[in-house]
């Protein structure tokens, strides 16, 4: 069988290529994905293609993982940590329905996760690829909107100016008052943005032993950070980068080590923090890890 | 007792039936068909197909029926189906100058040979609401030469170009590659080719503000319609096997080529420049808001000061695509706690540690 | 070596289309030496400044400039990357408009720290305090280090400019009518301030100016340009109490004071 024959056989939408691409769209993608993981950090113009979903929600994400599935894959898709806020659930059903493919919702069970906003709380490996749904690919694009002048400033190293915007921080604030998409250094070489993950999820980036890979289909740019590669934040000697931290552990499984999402209880101010990351929760909890709020922990039906 | 909000797949697919009902609206009401839409709101269906990059009037029509009639929607959906289509040729580039028109005017001159062809035009209708179409009535036919079609009329501007009144527009040897942003990105500087693309494929309101703001001193150029013309023209594709090409199948276009500002310098006799619009089907206003905006674009190649929003090229260039633009500027209503999180994290800090100085300073004056 | 001009330009030539701006310039620029490019509106010598600068692509000639390595480097052709790494480190320019020679949506503080941090300087303390002293040797208060430039007068925008400039301790300084557009005193003091830093800190500086009082106080040596032409060189106070070219005699007599 060849391998469009094969694909053929395990797609499940009549019409539609493997992973919805053509197998020419794919190729193209992933030279720009090799491109990217020789140049760890350089952001790659690619053709991206209007998918089914809109621009914003996530296309490059969905074009990355679209060239890099196969068969044997087990896809995990999260959105704000969570498998089943919608837009995870609606790219999930995207790549069911386009490839058949197992899926699921333990990051340890799976070899492709594509992620908006989180880096799961669980340590990868060697056999998994993360894919970053980015919607502004550009570090400097707050500095400086042109895209021409971005390209030589990257080209040149000249990065003098990301260190004045975290000065001007320091200077008003008392902090560095980025809280998100961090900018990063790469191989120490490019300036990157780590895609809207919190700050307490940067550090996950260094020496990741999974490929990490970074999509945004509408500004039409693909990069890499390879496995086990140098990402280090930027700060200043004297005023180091540090993540977030809460008063609380996590309501439900007790965690002090995760990123917290904050519930509002009642309209007295009532709240409770609880894991973002829903699957890391759920199996400290069938663990027999307990937080304050937990109900007494029963066997959850099959899904 | 907190229990973790799930099933985000079943309230999924109860939107997606909520929506099918609005859909469909009153059930006692007809259906409205694609072929309805076709052929009534052809110009609603010709604004799909040129934004949408596909020529296909059912396609865009059934595309308009599914989005309820949202034009921004139904260009997505027959975005997302080009994605699928193989390409399987490049066609010639079409002759407008053979088109077959039905309608062709010139504002630069009171007649020129083959004359003033209005056609179907909106142009000089009163704008009242015309309440017998609330009933079921025919509109009237058009008397006289009403649907009349003409062809091989000469274009305005080579008549201005006989005299040498207006630029030379060269054209590139046949066989040098021609941008194409569908399947490359756009990157600047952009040559002429890939900046016309991205016109003819961008939001028409949006190419409408920036013309009509060069007309209101954001960067004039004094435009005049040399000449706007609709009509039927026939793609052709090259098929080496066969040794010659082929005529795979006729479309309608609109052109609008605009006369401006001329230039000229000590040495160079002053000409006219020229502004390009094209549009699938009867989607005029989109063809000459293109042309001034495509003049406006030419400014550093004409010698002209960069000083107006529709003349920078990055700006216009990638704030065109309304399906970009529309996902992004939707996209915040997704979820964005995990970052409000961070951002009240660190809020909360800073106002902690402002209470924590002024209540020490409090301590301290009081001692 | 000392005997060997730092910048050496030859023959530059440069138009815009059939407007000749500049004709086959030719000087030298000694290490310490402030030269000044006098003329009136149009007689190009911005153009001529920004040609050196490598704003403007030349249409011929040679700019040679001597860098701190030893090296000589033609910026005529020298590549992008060496000229904007040049630009932010041996050489500076003050601008005529302040706010095109600053970041004007970053306090003082970070406009003067910018190059030190494009240079790898990273401790937030430390260019704090490097930033204070230079706005002391450029006069400014120290308390308005966290403000935004368009809160300061136009006289303290340029000091601050200055100081951005300087801060890498630059070897050349280019000025584009640096007291343009401000009243006569503060002009006055600006233009003691920057004759003293640039004897205390040896800068060779080109200043472009219309103002012949500016390049008396200012310039060791002046040139005069008229229609893209240098038309007469020489010592400033020689060539402004004895001119020798008729151009330039008209120059010195419409001053109503020099």
């Amino acid at each position: 069988m060849t391998i469009q024959q094969s694909y053929a056989a395990t797609a499940t939408v009549a019409g539609y290529n493997f992973a919805f691409l053509d197998e020419q769209t794919k190729r193209m993608i992933r030279r720009a994905i090799l491109k990217a993981v020789a140049i760890p950090g350089y952001q790659v113009p690619f053709g991206s293609r209007e998918m089914p979903l809109p621009y914003g929600w996530g296309t490059g994400g969905m074009q990355v993982t679209a060239a890099v599935i196969g068969k044997n894959d087990v896809l995990k898709v999260i959105d704000q940590g969570a498998d089943d806020t919608t837009n995870a659930v609606s790219i999930r059903r995207f790549f069911t329905r386009m490839t058949g493919v197992a899926t699921t919702e333990k990051t340890r069970e799976a070899t492709l996760i594509q992620t908006r906003h989180r880096v799961p709380e669980m340590p990868l490996t060697e056999n998994q690829i993360l894919v970053y749904q980015v919607p502004i690919p550009e570090p400097l694009r707050w500095l400086e909107p042109r895209e021409s002048e971005t390209r030589k400033m990257h080209a040149l190293s000249e990065y003098g100016v990301m260190h004045v915007k975290l000065y001007e921080d320091i200077s008003r604030h008392g902090h560095i008052s980025t809280a998100y998409d961090y900018p990063v250094m790469v191989n120490g070489r490019y300036l990157m943005r780590c895609s809207p993950i919190p700050k307490f999820d940067t550090p996950k980036l260094h020496m990741n032993a999974a490929l990490q890979l970074f999509g945004a289909g509408r500004e039409k740019r693909i990069y890499a950070v390879p496995p086990y590669t140098e990402v280090k934040p930027l700060d200043f000697e004297d005023h180091p980068f540090q993540i977030e931290r809460w008063p609380e552990t996590c309501a439900l499984c007790n965690a002090e080590d995760s990123f917290l999402d904050e519930v509002i209880l009642d309209d007295r101010g009532g709240r409770m923090f609880v894991c973002s990351d829903t699957d890391y929760c759920s199996e400290r909890q069938a663990a027999g890890h307990r937080g304050r709020m937990a109900a007494p922990y029963k066997e959850e039906a099959a899904q | 007792m907190y229990v973790a909000v799930k099933g985000g797949e079943a309230a999924i697919e109860n939107a997606h039936k909520l929506l099918a009902e609005d859909r469909r609206g009153d059930p006692d009401v007809p259906e409205l068909t694609v072929a309805q839409i076709r052929e009534q709101l052809s110009l609603a269906v010709d604004r799909v197909m040129t934004e949408g990059s596909v020529y296909d009037p059912d396609l865009a029509a059934l595309a308009l029926k599914q989005a309820r009639g949202d034009q921004v929607e139904a260009i997505f959906l027959l975005r997302a189906y080009r994605t699928t289509l193989p390409r399987f040729a490049v066609s010639k580039p079409i002759d407008t100058a053979r088109m077959q028109v039905s309608r062709r005017i010139s504002s630069c001159f009171k007649d020129m040979p083959g004359g003033q062809l209005l056609g179907p035009t909106f142009d000089y209708t009163h704008r009242l609401l015309d309440f017998s179409l609330l009933a079921k009535g025919e509109a009237p036919q058009a008397e006289g030469n009403g649907g009349s079609v003409a062809d091989a009329l000469p274009q305005v501007v080579d008549l201005l170009n006989a005299e040498g009144l207006i630029e030379q527009e060269k054209p590139d040897p046949d066989d040098a590659p021609v941008g194409d942003l569908t399947r490359e990105p756009l990157l600047l500087p952009a040559g002429r080719d890939v900046r016309l693309q991205n016109l003819t494929r961008a939001d028409e309101g949006y190419l409408l503000a920036l013309g009509y703001s060069t007309q209101r001193g954001y960067a004039r150029s004094h435009p005049f319609v040399g000449e706007i013309r609709s009509g039927e023209v026939s793609v052709e594709i090259d098929v080496p096997e066969l040794g010659f090409s082929v005529d795979i199948g006729d479309i309608t276009v609109t052109e609008c080529q605009m006369v401006n500002q001329f230039r000229g310098s000590k040495t160079e006799p002053p000409k006219f420049t020229r502004g390009y619009g094209l549009s699938f089907g009867y989607a005029e206003r989109k063809a000459m808001a293109m042309a001034l905006v495509d003049r406006a674009l030419r400014a550093e190649e004409l010698g002209e000061d960069v000083t107006a929003p529709a003349q920078d090229q990055e700006f216009v260039l990638y704030h065109a695509d309304n399906v970009e633009a529309s996902g992004f500027v939707q996209h915040l209503k997704l979820p964005h706690h995990v970052d409000f999180q961070s951002e009240l994290t660190l809020v909360r800090t800073m106002r902690a540690e402002i209470a924590a100085e002024r209540e020490e300073a409090l301590r301290e004056a009081a001692q | 070596m000392i005997d060997m001009p730092l910048l050496s330009v030859e023959g530059l030539s440069k138009s815009f289309g059939r407007q000749v701006a500049c004709r086959d310039i030719s000087f030298e620029l000694w290490p310490g030496e402030v030269l000044g490019i006098v003329g009136e509106s149009g007689s190009g010598k911005s153009t001529l400044l920004n040609c050196i600068a490598g704003r403007i692509a030349v249409d011929g000639g040679k700019i040679l400039y001597r860098t701190a390595a030893g090296d000589i480097v033609d910026l005529a052709t020298a590549l992008e990357s060496r000229k904007r790494h040049l630009m932010r480190t041996e050489w500076g320019f003050v601008q005529q408009h302040a706010r095109d020679g600053l970041r004007m949506n970053f306090s003082a503080g970070a406009n003067i720290g910018e190059r030190l941090m494009a240079l790898g300087r990273k401790h937030y303390g430390s260019l704090r305090d490097t930033a204070l002293e230079w706005m002391a040797a450029v006069e400014m208060p120290g308390e308005r280090i966290d403000d935004l430039p368009r809160s300061f007068s136009g006289g303290m925008q340029q000091r601050l400019q200055i100081a951005r400039n300087l801060v890498t301790r630059p070897r050349i300084v280019l000025m584009d009518e640096p007291t343009g557009g401000l009243d006569v005193s503060v002009q006055a003091r600006l233009l003691d301030l920057i004759r003293r830093l640039v004897q205390d800190y040896n800068v060779a500086a080109i200043v472009v100016t219309h103002d012949l009082g500016v390049a008396r106080l200012l310039a060791h040596r002046l040139m005069v340009m008229r229609h893209g032409e240098v038309v007469e060189t020489g010592l400033t106070d020689q060539l402004l109490d004895d001119p020798q070219h008729a151009y330039t005699q008209l120059l010195v007599s419409s001053v109503l004071s020099v």
